[in-house]
């Protein structure tokens, strides 16, 4: 067995391990940590796909930016203290047998379809071409993310600065 | 047949990706349905977004769709980010509005 081989297997068993604990946990602290467990090795799994700057976007955005970002909501809406961060669980008879079959039905249409597959092509970094296609063919989905970002960011500020004390009991 | 079957578990290949990404789809959508608490149902959006990264992803390495693929997977990142400060935004709104942030307490539809 080669290191790619067990390198995969190591990262999602880390990223599977880690999704089940923040599924099941009991804890909304311990689930946020666990999704940066997750993230980390979704990041890993981009690397062995030869997708080094997407890695480097995930570990920035989402284990940076994101992640730090549901704690805040998670503090933020907290009554008190952290062993009150409790998270309610219903549904999980029928909740779990609807996602084990769309997992099921997922993995059967997966191998069961014969997809076109290529032989890899070996790049050293991607970081040129990606950026040549961005200004390039991708030219516009650029400018219209980037108005995207701004108005997302202007409707969150908004939103959060307009919080009133008056409601509260 | 056993023999043919360890080669194909020693050769992670496109199918690998794939499914691991439906087992985190799979446990994203458990936890989008299950949990009752807002954030943890933003976290299994995240988990759900983030397999269907892995796909692009992979299709990108294995399929013809080469690098356009990973330029998809990094739109859908930046509509994550996007995606999740107007979520949290809501969120704040949500406690400050209602004092909890337990779904089946906010059923009114009244502003």
């Amino acid at each position: 067995m080669e290191l790619t081989a067990i390198l995969f297997y190591l990262f999602s068993l880390v990223t599977i391990g880690a999704a089940c604990v923040m599924v099941f946990s009991k804890n909304v602290v311990y689930s946020a940590f666990a999704l940066m467990f997750t993230l980390i090795g979704v990041a890993a799994i981009y690397v062995l796909l030869y997708a080094d700057f997407l890695a480097a976007t995930q570990l920035l955005v989402y284990v940076g930016g994101i992640l730090i970002l549901i704690l805040f909501g998670l503090m933020l809406t907290g009554q008190g203290h952290t062993y009150t961060f409790k998270s309610v669980t219903v549904n999980i008879v029928p909740g779990s047998v609807l996602s084990l079959a769309a997992g099921a039905l997922l993995i059967y249409a997966f191998v069961t379809t014969g997809w076109n597959e290529v032989e890899p092509i070996e790049r050293t970094e991607t970081v040129n071409e990606m950026g040549m296609m961005l200004m390039g063919s991708y030219i516009l989905p650029f400018i219209v993310i980037g108005v995207l970002l701004l108005i997302a960011i202007i409707g969150a500020i908004l939103m959060s600065t307009r919080i009133s004390t008056e409601n509260r009991n | 047949m056993e023999s043919t079957f360890i080669q194909w578990l020693a050769e992670p290949a496109l199918i690998h990706f794939l499914i691991v990404s439906a087992i985190l789809f799979a446990l994203g959508l458990m936890a989008v349905i299950t949990k009752r608490n807002i954030i943890m149902v933003l976290m299994g959006v995240e988990l759900i977004l983030n397999s269907a990264n892995i796909n692009f992803v992979a299709f990108s390495r294995f399929t013809e769709l080469s690098l356009d693929g990973q330029m998809i997977g990094m739109f859908v990142i930046i509509i994550a980010a996007a995606e999740a400060a107007v979520a949290l935004a809501i969120v704040l709104n949500v406690f400050n509005r209602f004092n909890t942030i337990n779904l089946d307490d906010l059923n009114t539809l009244k502003g």
